[in-house]
């Protein structure tokens, strides 16, 4: 079973946690989106292993991109 | 000899100094200090700060009538309302209308919070004697509009210009402390976790009519609003069009930012000794505080009342974002639906009674100039 990340907000990822192969639980911090000048941390959906990331620091992002999948 | 020396010290400032000037610099320089050691509205406060002390030095005359360079840059730019439109063309080209257009409901949010205005506009006329005119701008402050409230006070009462900007100004820049107490007293944890169903996806054509189908119905319904609106709408009709980058830009930054620097330097020279330091002042303060206040509350029952109609509950924070201050409300809105549940994003759905704010706030001052001129 897998669950994939999406971005809550459009804004731009400016902090990331993890990396692919870490083992991780949910509500774990995932990564920090900057929007409107305000960082928001975003957490992990689910327990399970990094699988995909599909982001990197500095990255803009849209509101839905899929940022990582857990698995 | 003696005579003559006595001559050159009377030419002197010192010599006409009062208590009431150098309390004045103490005044500004607090502000200077705010501005720059707490980042409280830096942008406004500097130049405000640095003309309270400008206005108050004996036979310099910066504030005299027809002569002094600050009484011009009042005259011309605020008085003959220039400036604060050309700060809302600015606001325009800045403003997003998506979340808005993505959940039209939320504009109800923007208005409701305008409830504190009128609250406080009763409160200070009935209970402490202000007249109409002042209390309609000392009500304005709870817009969380500083462009708004300069604009209607040059009309109504342009002696508490100054202090109702100082007011609003210092206000915005404590919204994040103002504000939550407000919203958690009203609002219970439950309520405080609701998410926000998504709203529909807006096109391009919607964003690109909104500020053309706007304009007629906002001019058409209160004419008075129509120097801020017009402007507003023009500078977002840039923006949405994306083929006039360069005119969008300007307005975003250069004429934003020059606009800005012509606003706080007469606002803050209109703060002479004499108009300030009456014990209404503090009563404007007091009223500006319950204005921001009432505005939060109102905004978060609105907010309420609608979730009785509503199948998809709105998350009632989000009836704070009415009050305009953007985009500070809709932040504050989010970090407290974030403290309730940290996977609680409301941020772009509070921009939306955020920016409709900003709206109801211009509306209600027309309507203000409409009754009251």
């Amino acid at each position: 079973m897998s669950e994939e990340l999406l971005a809550p907000l459009a804004g731009k990822i400016i902090q990331i946690d993890v990396k692919v192969g870490d083992k991780v639980e949910e509500d774990d911090d995932a990564m920090v989106i900057e929007a409107m000048k305000m960082e928001t941390p975003i957490y992990i959906p689910c327990d399970g292993t990094v699988a995909k990331l599909n982001v990197k620091e500095g990255d803009e992002v849209e509101e839905d991109a899929v940022l990582l999948v857990v698995e | 000899m003696f005579d003559a020396l006595q001559f050159l010290t009377t030419t002197t400032g010192f010599w006409h100094l009062t208590p009431g000037m150098m309390f004045m610099w103490v005044v500004g320089l607090v502000l200077i200090y705010l501005a720059i050691s707490k980042q409280y509205e830096p942008l406004l406060l500097l130049p405000i700060g640095f003309g309270i002390i400008l206005a108050n030095l004996p036979l310099a005359g910066l504030m005299a009538p027809e002569e002094g360079l600050l009484w011009k840059f009042y005259e011309y730019g605020i008085h003959w309302e220039i400036i604060p439109p050309l700060i809302f063309l600015g606001l325009g080209a800045l403003t997003d209308f998506g979340p808005l257009l993505s959940m039209p409901s939320l504009i109800f949010l923007g208005a409701a919070a305008q409830g504190g205005v009128y609250l406080t506009f009763f409160i200070a006329n009935t209970f402490l004697g202000f007249d109409f005119m002042e209390s309609a701008t000392i009500g304005i402050i709870g817009g969380a509009d500083g462009p708004t409230t300069i604009f209607l006070a040059s009309k109504l009462a342009p002696h508490m210009l100054g202090i109702c900007a100082v007011a609003a100004y210092s206000y915005m820049a404590l919204v994040p402390i103002i504000q939550p107490p407000v919203m958690k007293a009203l609002t219970t944890d439950k309520e405080r976790k609701i998410r926000m169903k998504k709203g529909r996806k807006v096109n391009k054509l919607e964003k690109l009519l909104f500020p053309i189908v706007a304009t007629f119905v906002i001019i058409l319904i209160v004419p008075a609003s129509a120097p801020l609106i017009s402007m507003f709408m023009v500078g977002n009709l840039f923006r949405e069009s994306k083929v006039v980058e360069r005119l969008t830009k300007a307005s975003q930054e250069e004429l934003l930012n020059i606009a800005t620097i012509f606003l706080g330097l007469p606002v803050g020279a209109t703060m002479n000794a004499e108009n300030f330091l009456q014990w209404k002042v503090i009563f404007i303060f007091v009223l500006g505080l319950c204005a921001f206040i009432l505005s939060t509350a109102v905004g978060v029952c609105i907010a309420k009342v609608m979730n009785l109609f509503r199948k998809n509950k709105i998350n009632p924070l989000l009836g704070a974002a009415g009050v305009s201050a953007v985009p500070m409300a809709a932040r504050v809105v989010h970090k407290v639906g974030q403290q309730a549940d940290k996977k609680n994003y409301l941020l772009m759905y509070a921009m939306g009674p955020n920016v409709a704010g900003v709206i109801g706030t211009v509306i209600a001052a027309g309507i203000f100039l409409t009754l009251l001129q």
